[in-house]
């Protein structure tokens, strides 16, 4: 950048910058804050920004009310376990896409994009009395199963665009070098698609975590992850605003933090590679 | 060239996704099909029998309906409109020079990455509340009225919630197409004299419609079926003031238990949905490639 910026204007655009985003960021800061308050600290008028009382009662608290750490596990479960299940499945789908495409696979990408459109409405009935009949409603199984169904066309894609880039010729080079198809796999495309296959296991496992379609209508207590934990708050008797908190402060940091880390994964791989 | 055994071999590869696929939009899909022809109740069992299109002249001269469908296109209507307008205006001053500019990026993409119950929940209680909120605080703090926002404007309040999710999305998306806006085309446009409104419409702008369109799909695609922050502010309420067309098929279905109602509700939904993919792949079709 050869221009040259005056530096009143660089601290005047600083200084708005700096204000919206944290305009932005002040929900997620006012729920770690309330999180440390006592419940009388946490609906005082006016409100106390950061001199009161610091406790972490309300973390212990959470856990002695109800089985949170079940929830969080069922959190972790469900999200790791329905990204492999994806990637299982899709890695080698995008592979042979990317490499031998056939006149439609471009077509058939689409297609699956397509599936993405379909509202989770119209198919939430029938699915709910499968589930119903084959006692999948409220199992961890289940709920994977279906957020790896509806992940699946988003895996598919970006495995796709990662692995478009990996460059022929160097397959072709291995071939050349005699290679079989098994050696070209182990030695040639894995290490190339690692990263590929990383972040989109990252950007998937934040999806996953987030659902809040399926995971609401088909889990309940035993398999609830923690969208629908604290979704439980939202009744008038469990309004408790710092413990609240609390629940909310444990189900968003660890995404909050993968989720900072993903940031460009993440542009790249809800855009279907269109924009990077 | 690839050989024929090499063709079936990557025909297999691909089988698993696109059979799982296949399964997953056309059982259902059929099945829901199927039921919005049926009377079907689920605290009548065994009493299914073939009604023809009466679920649908119910579902369709529910005054419920139409509320649900002119609410659910202000939703997403509401929600696009601020995200990508927000969003176009965040990127361009997120593209400017600054100090900790990695700093207030994170800042912002934050709200993204909050699972939606949380942030409904939040929203309604922390903010919203007419008592204990901080806007009923702020009003009070300037001897205004606090206002009800989620039984007074439960639909704006609901657009407002899912805005704030959404706007973090479409300022990453848009402020990474704007850094690859050539810097020397915009110099050039400078020597020649353009001033900041016509390097924003001639350059700026046809830069980034292809960023706009994608954000437009991909928005579109989750907005449609906007259902957990209904669910735990207003449960859709007051009366069907906030209810969109999914809350209204879950509601049917797993509160009424009009299994045949609600499912011609699903096949309208899915119409909808598909009318609106058409315009997008139309769109995205002539942008992509």
């Amino acid at each position: 950048m050869a221009r040259n910026v005056s530096e009143t204007r660089r601290w005047t655009v600083t200084f708005i910058a700096w204000g919206i985003a944290l305009v932005i960021f002040f929900p997620i800061l006012w729920t770690i804050l309330t999180s440390f308050k006592s419940e009388a600290d946490a609906i005082a008028s006016p409100p106390k920004f950061l001199f009161f009382d610091w406790t972490t009662r309300n973390y212990s608290e959470v856990q002695a009310r109800s089985p949170y750490f079940r929830h969080f596990s069922n959190s972790v479960v469900i999200s790791i376990g329905s990204t492999l299940l994806g990637l299982l499945i899709a890695i080698p789908a995008a592979w042979s896409m990317a490499f031998q495409p056939a006149k439609r696979t471009k077509d058939l990408l689409m297609w699956m994009l397509s599936t993405k459109m379909m509202p989770a409405a119209g198919v939430l009935i029938p699915i709910y009395l499968l589930f119903r009949s084959w006692g999948l409603l409220d199992t961890r199984l289940g709920i994977t199963v279906v957020l790896m169904l509806i992940n699946l066309p988003i895996i598919t894609w970006m495995l796709y665009t990662y692995f478009r880039e990996i460059p022929g010729e160097i397959l072709e080079a291995a071939r050349m070098d005699g290679a079989s198809l098994k050696n070209e796999i182990l030695y040639v495309l894995t290490p190339m698609a690692v990263p590929g296959i990383a972040s989109t296991l990252l950007l998937n496992v934040i999806l996953a975590w987030n659902e809040a379609f399926w995971t609401l209508n088909l889990t309940t207590s035993q398999a609830a992850p923690l969208t629908t934990f604290i979704a439980s708050y939202s009744s008038p008797e469990g309004l408790f605003y710092a413990k609240l908190s609390a629940a909310s402060t444990m189900a968003i940091a660890p995404i909050l933090i993968l989720g900072w880390f993903s940031q460009k994964q993440l542009v790249r791989g809800l855009t279907f590679g269109a924009v990077k | 060239m690839a050989t024929r055994h090499q063709t079936t071999l990557a025909r297999l590869m691909v089988a698993p996704s696109v059979l799982l696929l296949l399964g997953w939009m056309i059982v259902p899909l059929g099945m829901t099909l199927w039921f919005s022809f049926q009377s079907y109740n689920l605290l009548s069992p065994g009493m299914e029998r073939f009604i023809g299109f009466l679920n649908y002249e119910y579902f369709l001269s529910d005054p419920a309906f139409w509320t649900s469908m002119r609410n659910t296109l202000m939703l997403v209507g509401g929600v696009l409109v601020i995200t990508v307008g927000g969003g176009i205006a965040l990127a361009l001053l997120l593209d400017q020079p600054m100090r900790g500019q990695g700093m207030v990026r994170i800042l912002v993409i934050a709200p993204f990455f909050i699972m939606p119950t949380v942030s409904a929940l939040v929203w309604k209680n922390m903010f919203m509340n007419p008592v204990n909120g901080l806007f009923a605080w702020m009003a009070k703090a300037v001897g205004a009225q606090p206002i009800d926002f989620l039984a007074e404007a439960p639909l704006m309040s609901i657009i407002l919630i899912v805005s704030w999710q959404w706007l973090p999305f479409a300022t990453l998306i848009l402020l990474t197409a704007l850094q690859s806006l050539d810097s020397e085309q915009m110099e050039a446009a400078e020597m020649d004299g353009a001033g900041a409104f016509s390097k924003f419409t001639y350059l700026v702008l046809p830069h980034l419609s292809r960023a706009i369109t994608v954000v437009i799909l991909i928005e579109t695609i989750f907005l449609l079926s906007v259902f957990a922050e209904i669910l735990v502010t207003t449960n859709g309420g007051p009366g069907y003031q906030s209810t969109n067309l999914t809350f209204l098929v879950y509601s049917q279905a797993l509160l009424q238990f009009d299994v045949g109602g609600a499912s011609a509700g699903g096949i309208v939904a899915v119409i909808l949905a598909n009318i609106v993919a058409i315009f997008l792949m139309r769109m995205i079709g002539k942008t992509l490639e």
